[in-house]
């Protein structure tokens, strides 16, 4: 095998095996971050052998082992220390060694628990929400540092300073390793579907930059939502996350025109939406429901996401339902954005002039100020109401707003629209 | 990136010889750490050729032949989809697949075709379709 080759056969393993391997080793040492640093040692360790030795049979099984000795090292030098300073006797010596944890008793146990433990680590709230993107990423879903920065378009530096913040941060707060229970349980659940779909969003209608989509955050994102619902299958947020990420990916290639522009939704082709993962987002939807839990706030915006998915033309859109549904998201988590996305459903349902009046309830709250969404809703309906050069005003002022470049296009040629047609 | 993994039919296979029950409990377990890993997407297992029929298409016509076919390592026994992040990385994937068959077999590794590798293929039509005026809006721009 060539060097290059066998690099990229170590990263490939990397991807594969890091996220257990942290999880693992902070079991024993109680801290992601030293867990982190322990598995990045062995990796190099890695490196350094097996372009002469080739890769492993188990390349797992050696990763982890090298990185338990490590481990087992740094507690062994640690309780020197500890003995050293405290001057510990004989006797307190002893009682040392009998409660040393049974390490490998430890490892051997189930480490789904260990990984959800790291997930929630690492997605703890104690972290800005772009630390816990980065730490998820690189912990979790085995990114390097370099990836997660490409992604995100910043710096390599910007990236590896906010993790090492990060792990500062989590080991200042003493974060412990653990799954919360009780009531904290679901507010930390929360923290984590948080982040997964921030990267899922990312991706999907980023937020900088001049492409419309990133294919690879979405993938990302996808990939932590189905590894969270093999940890945590009972909880229906979990699964309806993932069927809202798997139906909106489902339209990835349909919303891209040929030249890089989005395709609305209403004017894609469905014959390019993915049945895969259309199939997938609603077995995952029903999975949800089947645990009860029709009004999660992710489960709810699946159940709209699915309305669409099972029109076979935009025609046939249930909007009455997604209407409803609506409403009831607007009731369980309230917010200026689902209530414009309600006008909007409304307006398909009743027509543009029922959804112009709850639009106009919103300007004149002013929660929404800055969102370009809100002028660009607005001239949609009133350009349906045949009132262009308002229509015009307003694609203009959202035009102005958004930091997507594609978007700020689409969003100017609407405007022009209302000069041209009468 | 999407890769279907094919497993190669074996003359086992293509008698319909069921698998050891260790097999199977591995190939389950595997399958599982597919799915947890959030790797796996769809697999399933195909009947003996036996049991299928190829259309044969030339010079406008169609012609129906029905199985079992010869050639049976070309033939494939069952397949998964699986999402990754590289090429290297479906091959360590699929390393670590217990032994699929008894004897010896195959497994093979192909990657699919994505949207960018359509890239040049549009059609005037598609893009005229598209060009179409666009309404614009929160919930349908998505």
């Amino acid at each position: 095998m060539k060097a290059t080759d066998i690099h990229r056969t170590i990263e490939a393993v990397w991807r594969i095996e890091s996220a257990r391997l942290i999880a693992g080793i902070a079991r024993l040492v109680r801290d992601i971050g030293v867990a982190e640093d322990l598995a990045q040692d062995a990796l190099v360790t890695a490196l350094e052998q097996w372009p002469e030795s080739g890769v492993p049979e188990k390349p797992g099984a050696w990763l982890m082992s090298v990185a338990k000795r490590r481990a087992i090292d740094r507690l062994r030098r640690g309780q020197m220390l500890e003995r050293k300073h405290e001057q510990l006797g004989a006797e307190l010596e002893a009682q040392h060694q009998a409660s040393a944890p049974d390490l490998d008793a430890a490892l051997d146990d189930d480490i789904g628990d260990d990984l959800l433990r790291l997930v929630f680590t690492a997605c703890h709230p104690v972290l800005p929400a772009e630390a816990r993107v980065a730490l998820t990423l690189r912990m979790v879903g085995g990114l390097s540092t370099e990836e997660i920065a490409r992604a995100f378009l910043v710096p390599t530096t910007t990236v590896a300073q906010r993790i090492v913040r990060a792990k500062k941060a989590l080991a200042d707060a003493a974060v412990p390793f653990e799954v919360p229970r009780g009531e904290d349980r679901d507010a930390r659940l929360s923290s984590v579907l948080e982040v997964v779909y921030l990267v899922f969003n990312e991706g999907y209608s980023a937020t900088a930059g001049d492409d419309w989509m990133r294919p690879g955050l979405i993938e990302d994102a996808l990939r932590l939502g189905r590894i969270l619902a093999g940890l945590a299958p009972r909880e229906p947020e979990v699964h309806g996350l993932v069927a809202l990420m798997e139906i909106q990916a489902s339209r990835s290639a349909a919303r891209v025109g040929p030249a890089g522009e989005p395709v609305l939704l209403l004017e894609q082709n469905r014959a390019r939406w993915d049945q895969l993962l259309i199939r997938r987002g609603l077995a995952a939807l029903e999975r949800a429901h089947a645990l009860g839990g029709e009004h999660g706030p992710y489960v709810l915006q699946a159940a709209i996401a699915a309305c669409h998915a099972r029109a076979r033309s935009a025609d046939e859109t249930d909007w009455e339902r997604i209407a409803a549904l609506y409403a009831t998201l607007a009731e369980v988590v309230p917010s200026p954005v689902v209530e414009l996305n309600r006008a909007v459903a409304v307006a398909m349902a009743n027509g543009p002039a029922a959804g112009l009046g709850l639009v106009d309830v919103l300007v004149a709250s002013r929660a929404l100020e800055g969102y370009h969404l809100l002028p660009s809703v607005r001239g949609d309906l009133l350009y349906k109401l045949g009132r262009l050069a308002e229509a015009r005003a307003e694609f203009e002022r959202a035009a102005s707003m958004t930091h997507n470049a594609r978007e700020r296009e689409l969003l100017q040629g609407r405007a022009q629209a209302c000069d041209v047609t009468h | 990136m999407r890769v279907m993994v094919l497993v190669k039919a074996t003359k086992d296979s293509e008698a319909a010889l069921m698998p050891e029950q260790k097999m199977l409990e591995d190939m389950m377990k595997f399958n599982e750490e597919l799915v947890k890993a959030g790797v796996m997407l769809a697999g399933d297992g195909l009947q003996p050729s036996s049991k299928g029929a190829r259309i044969q298409f030339s010079k406008g016509k169609t012609k129906v032949v029905d199985g079992p076919f010869a050639e049976t390592k070309e033939l494939v026994a069952g397949y998964w989809i699986w999402q990754v992040k590289s090429r290297e990385e479906a091959i360590e994937w699929a390393r670590r697949c217990p032994q699929p068959m008894p004897g010896d077999c195959e497994i093979e590794v192909r990657p699919l075709y994505e949207m960018d590798d359509f890239g040049e293929a549009v059609t005037p039509e598609i893009r005229e379709q598209e060009a179409r005026l666009r309404r614009q809006s929160a919930e349908l721009n998505k």
